[in-house]
């Protein structure tokens, strides 16, 4: 790539930055209590937290929410850098989603909506960072049991998990490489010269990795 | 000991004048005895080697004849296959599934090592052997390709297969890696089959085989069928002429 190339949304002039690789997914090693605990126990709070952020309405209860998790992020020691590159787009994401929310529903709706993602995507964070991935599959192919039953087998499932935290920063680098390809032919403007190579190329990704998994044998 | 019985490959092909589908043969009939630790495979892009690969491990399963491995039937046997044949692809990326090093290779321990801390032990000594125990926790994808090729390998090695097949797993490095690799890829106990472009990595194998139109049509020592694929790529009339 040329020394002023845009990957990572790098300015001219400056260095480049690898690229976002979003802020699910990376283990960060530590002893704190969040690192300790079972990751079943993280999930189920998880998921609890998505109910009662549901339930509970108004900015108020959601910011103490985002206050909550971002105290346990700090008590987990979190890299802080990392993290908050990682969730960049996600705070101008939800900035987007509470513009819209408060021209359709008020302000209130708006923040309280913008809040609850943040703390939502931080949360997920927090669990994937304070919880290893072998851990997680275990968990997860253990709540999985019972579909064994309708003929799923609980590894696949837990696998399919695995593949989805994996899966997210290859799509964005596809995506940028596909944007990249576009651009050098001066088709930066034409959405179809980055979608439909960025499609064809996840597509041909899923069926090597389908291929790869097969016969690393897991999916025996 | 690698068997391969008359061994065919064939596909549905769409008709480019829009008629019906017919069947195509991508490979074969192949008949072989594979015995040697180091086999190279080379051959054009759409030859047929890597389908020749593929087939080693029960990835592509025969639409005629039969692959055996140590006596294990690719069709019949299909997991204990995959379990004593190692496959590595020419693009890490699709192989490595999990967001660090340790937790990849620690995947490829789950089945076969039941308690997780015995697991995290291992994957560290098959990092600390390939030299990335240092990055065992960063992202896969702030590795080099390099990096991440090694990482392949290593998460295939760490079930401890007796036959590793590569499926040009130095195309996509810079010649330091690509040396890297080959190296270490020389130095494994276990029986190397190698799909290649390199002619030096392909002549440093026991025996090559070149794969044409999908038929093996030199399978010698290097020396005489890396003359035979040169030839052939050349257009050269003695390859032609030649059996």
């Amino acid at each position: 790539m040329s020394p002023v190339g845009r990957r990572g949304g790098t300015a001219p002039g400056r260095p480049l930055r690898a690229p976002w690789a979003g802020p699910l997914g990376l283990h960060h090693p530590g002893s704190s209590v969040l690192h300790r605990a079972p990751a079943g126990l993280k999930l189920v709070a998880l998921a609890g937290l998505g109910v009662v952020l549901v339930v509970l309405r108004g900015p108020a209860t959601a910011a103490l929410a985002l206050v909550a998790v971002g105290g346990l992020a700090a008590l987990a020691r979190l890299p802080w850098r990392r993290t908050s590159r990682g969730l960049l787009p996600v705070v101008l994401a939800a900035a987007v989603l509470a513009g819209y929310q408060t021209w359709a529903r008020g302000w209130a709706v708006g923040v309280e909506t913008a809040l609850d993602v943040l703390t939502l995507v931080l949360a997920g964070t927090l669990v994937t960072a304070t919880t290893r991935a072998d851990d997680l599959l275990a968990t997860v192919a253990r709540a999985a049991r019972p579909l064994r039953r309708v003929g799923l087998p609980p590894e696949t499932v837990a696998l399919a998990v695995g593949l989805f935290l994996r899966t997210v920063p290859v799509v964005v680098r596809v995506v940028g490489e596909s944007r990249d390809a576009a651009r050098a032919r001066g088709l930066e403007r034409d959405p179809r010269a980055t979608v439909v190579p960025a499609t064809v190329r996840m597509v041909a990704h899923a069926r090597t990795t389908g291929d790869a998994l097969a016969a690393r044998g897991l999916a025996d | 000991m690698i068997e391969l019985d008359a061994a065919e490959v064939t596909a549905w092909s769409p008709d480019p004048a829009g008629g019906p589908e017919r069947v195509v043969r991508l490979l074969g009939p192949v008949t072989l005895r594979i015995g040697e630790r180091r086999v190279a495979v080379v051959g054009a892009n759409g030859s047929g080697k890597s389908t020749l690969a593929r087939l080693l491990n029960g990835l592509v399963l025969p639409s005629a004849g039969a692959v055996r491995v140590d006596g294990l039937d690719t069709v019949r046997d299909g997991a204990a296959v995959r379990r004593r044949v190692g496959f590595v692809f020419t693009d890490p990326d699709a192989q490595l599934v999990m967001p660090t090093p340790l937790e990849d290779v620690a995947l490829s321990l789950r089945r076969t090592v039941p308690d997780a801390a015995e697991r995290t032990a291992r994957a560290h000594a098959a990092l600390e052997r390939i030299g990335l125990a240092e990055r065992a926790h960063v992202s896969v994808h702030q590795l080099s390709g390099g990096q991440r090729q090694l990482l392949a390998l290593a998460a295939v090695l760490a079930t401890e297969p007796a036959v590793l097949v590569c499926d040009e797993p130095t195309t996509l490095l810079d010649l330091r890696w690509r040396t890297h690799v080959d190296a270490l890829l020389a130095s494994l106990d276990q029986q190397v089959v190698v799909v290649t472009h390199d002619l030096d990595a392909a002549a440093r194998a026991e025996r090559v085989l070149v794969v044409d139109r999908g038929q093996v049509v030199a399978d010698d020592a290097p020396g005489p069928a890396l003359a035979r694929y040169r030839a052939l790529m050349t257009g050269s009339p003695d390859a032609l002429a030649a059996p």
